[in-house]
């Protein structure tokens, strides 16, 4: 065995041994409104989203959503498709990504949640993805491209693993938001709008029926995402659900700052948390 | 409970956003496809508007010549708009009126699709948006403006690799913009449940009439029937009806680009493997983290780093087989043909008239072989003669 080799495995099991045990999602729901902060892994490196994550989990960050990039985003819109062209062109790998969440997950017990799409998760190996998510510290994943009628392919898998499968619920939902909120776990991701993810200045959706319906079956936490930006939008949101989620807004300061983001993030995070009253 | 699958492929892999669309779609498909009504308004545009039956064509001099078997070509390329792609977009059209909606939007690569989209949008009343990948747009100039004359608006699609999967991404993605009054006409036989069904249902014209029209003209089944694969649209329509019938050989002709060996290809079947993709699963270039790879033919309607779930089942249980053609022999076989028979093959054609030209001299010459003439090649004729070193302009 080479000395890198040796030096890596050493490196891996005091992470391991250093491993905070994660906070439950749902326990960020119990006596607060949550705020939730997307960024894409390894925009514009992996050392720099591990230290954003930590950044913004210190200036009041509930969850972090780590997207994992994917060649064909098909829900985002081009902010953050131009972040995972971005990551991808850094060569941010699968692997990379999970060695990543090991060191971010010996730091804090912050919930932390994957986005991806079906591909990277359904080649990288179903039951190897989930035991990794397991072993490195995530708690939950977010699949665009995966509805209720497909959730077999990796819901029994994910279970075994402690990993909750985020559902999500569209405005064009309708008579199928009882189904989809039934069996939810974790939270349930309420896309505010139509269309894909990117910064929207008003939101049209008459949101407080969609929540009334889903509340009327389950008693999982709601957080609202897709096109949340400012203070004011979270601060309506938060009236309505337990949650906001912020993702291109944030994406859009890395893309503008790169390395240089970690304090303008704080400042931002810091504010929209604190308009959730 | 998944639906549309074929063996362990197909299946309904779209975001929620789409799904009640989907089984909108779903539904009215379900009862249109019954409806004898619908059947009859189809055909009579099928016949009237687009020119079908398309003629079997003897190849005698491409027969005498390669002295084999007789080489019979399926003339799609004689339809209205010049392929096979004008099969399926009539016949989504017809049932997006019957679903009250006002606005088709299609992806296309060769932009075939699109023209076909924009024509039957202009014949039937519909608002149409085409989404085009930047590269070609730049290949396929000709076609970009055939479009905008049928009154299509065509968005050029810069992200990605700029190319047919990149204007898929992008007509999902304006789809889920906006939903309420507006069909997506995909335009092969891919994407999630129903499309590849209904796709493949709607394009299963093509191997109805060539099934009858052999067995009238020669009495007997071919022993091969050769289409080019880019999605798999015109290659399902033509071996559909022959699938039943084991002893006729089914034969996708895939894009190798500069070849299998090289990074420069489209050959999914060759070189691809199992994913989850565009609605389906099913196999795709990718690489050993599911990224998409970027893909290359010449032609940029076979430009396309996946294939339709029936297909990968066919191969799967290998009632079909799957080849790969280069460039260089899709542009030796283009130039064939157009010398032998008169008749210029659109590109992606021209890969399967390869192939018939390296299976014929092997074969009997009482046995037959149908060759799926996709579309013609009056959009290709500038970008082949670019390639050639000749710069002309059109
Ligand atoms: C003439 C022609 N043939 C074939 C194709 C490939 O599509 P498919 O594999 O769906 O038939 C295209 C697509 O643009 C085309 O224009």
């Amino acid at each position: 065995m080479n000395n890198t080799l040796k030096a890596n495995i050493i490196e891996a099991n005091i992470i391991e041994a250093n491993k905070i045990k994660a906070n439950k999602i749902s326990e960020i729901f119990a006596d607060q409104k949550a705020f939730i902060a997307f960024l894409t892994a390894g925009d514009p490196s992996l050392d720099k989203t591990e230290e954003f994550i930590l950044a913004m989990d210190a200036a009041g960050a509930d969850l972090i959503e780590i997207g994992i990039p994917f060649s064909d985003p098909i829900a985002e819109g081009p902010v953050i498709e131009a972040a995972n062209e971005r990551a991808l062109s850094a060569s941010t790998t699968t692997d990379a990504i999970f060695d990543m969440v090991a060191r971010v997950r010996a730091q804090t017990a912050i919930p932390l949640v994957f986005l991806t799409y079906m591909n990277p998760v359904f080649v990288y190996g179903v039951e190897r993805f989930f035991s990794a998510c397991q072993k490195n510290g995530i708690n939950g994943i977010i699949i665009p491209d995966l509805p209720f009628e497909e959730k077999g392919e990796i819901l029994s898998v994910a279970q075994a693993h402690d990993v909750d499968v985020i559902t999500l619920i569209a405005p064009t939902s309708q008579d199928r938001i009882q189904m989809l909120a039934r069996d939810a776990t974790g939270f349930i991701y309420l896309v505010s709008s139509l269309g894909v993810t990117g910064v929207r200045s008003e939101i049209k959706t008459d949101l407080a029926a969609i929540v009334s319906d889903i509340r009327a079956v389950t008693q999982t936490p709601i957080a609202v995402g897709f096109g949340i930006a400012t203070p004011e939008q979270a601060t309506t949101i938060a009236k309505l659900a337990d949650g906001v989620i912020v993702g291109s807004a944030i994406v859009r300061i890395i893309a503008e700052h790169g390395a240089a983001s970690t304090p303008i993030l704080i400042d931002y995070v810091r504010k929209m948390k604190a308009a959730l009253v | 409970m998944s639906k549309g699958k074929y063996g362990i492929h197909g299946g309904q892999y779209t975001p929620e956003t789409l799904m009640n669309a989907i089984i909108e779609v779903e539904k009215a498909y379900e009862h249109y496809k019954n409806d004898p009504a619908f059947q009859a308004e189809l055909t009579e545009l099928l016949n009237d508007y687009a020119g079908r039956p398309s003629r079997l064509y003897f190849a005698k001099k491409m027969t005498a010549d390669l002295g084999g078997a007789k080489i019979y070509l399926k003339r799609e390329d004689l339809n209205h708009t010049g392929s096979h792609k004008i099969n399926n977009v009539l016949g989504q059209a017809l049932l997006a009126k019957k679903m009250g909606k006002t606005r088709l939007i299609a992806e296309t690569g060769a932009g075939q699709h699109g023209v076909a989209t924009a024509t039957a949008a202009a014949l039937m009343g519909f608002e149409c948006e085409i989404f085009m990948g930047k590269e070609d747009t730049d290949r396929q100039a000709l076609n970009v403006f055939r479009m905008r004359l049928l009154g299509a608006k065509v968005h050029v699609v810069t992200s990605g690799t700029m190319t047919l999967k990149d204007a898929v991404n992008e007509t999902f993605r304006e789809w889920t913009t906006r939903v309420d009054d507006t069909h997506y006409v995909l335009g092969s036989v891919m994407g999630p449940h129903p499309f590849p069904e209904m796709v493949r249902d709607f394009q299963s014209v093509i191997s109805k009439e060539a099934r009858e029209q052999i067995l009238k003209k020669e009495g007997k089944l071919p022993s091969a029937v050769i289409a080019c694969v880019g999605g798999g649209s015109n290659a399902i329509g033509a071996f559909y009806n022959f699938i039943p019938d084991e002893e006729v050989r089914l034969i996708g002709c895939e894009a190798a680009g500069k070849g299998v060996d090289t990074a420069l290809h489209a050959a999914t079947i060759a070189n691809g493997s199992l994913g989850i993709f565009h609605g389906m699963k099913s196999y795709f270039c990718q690489d050993e983290y599911g990224q998409i790879a970027p893909v290359y033919s010449i032609s940029a309607g076979l430009d396309y780093p996946g294939i339709g779930p029936e297909h990968a089942h066919l191969h799967d249980t290998k009632r079909a087989e799957y080849v790969p053609i280069t460039d260089d022999e899709a542009v030796a076989a283009f130039e064939y043909l157009s010398r032998t028979e008169g008749i210029i093959p659109a590109i992606e054609s021209a890969h399967a008239i390869a192939y018939a030209m390296v299976l014929a001299p092997t074969m009997r010459k009482d046995e037959i072989i149908i060759v799926n003439v996709s579309g013609r090649g009056d959009k290709d004729v500038a970008a082949i003669a670019r390639y050639k070193g000749e710069n002309i302009y059109e």
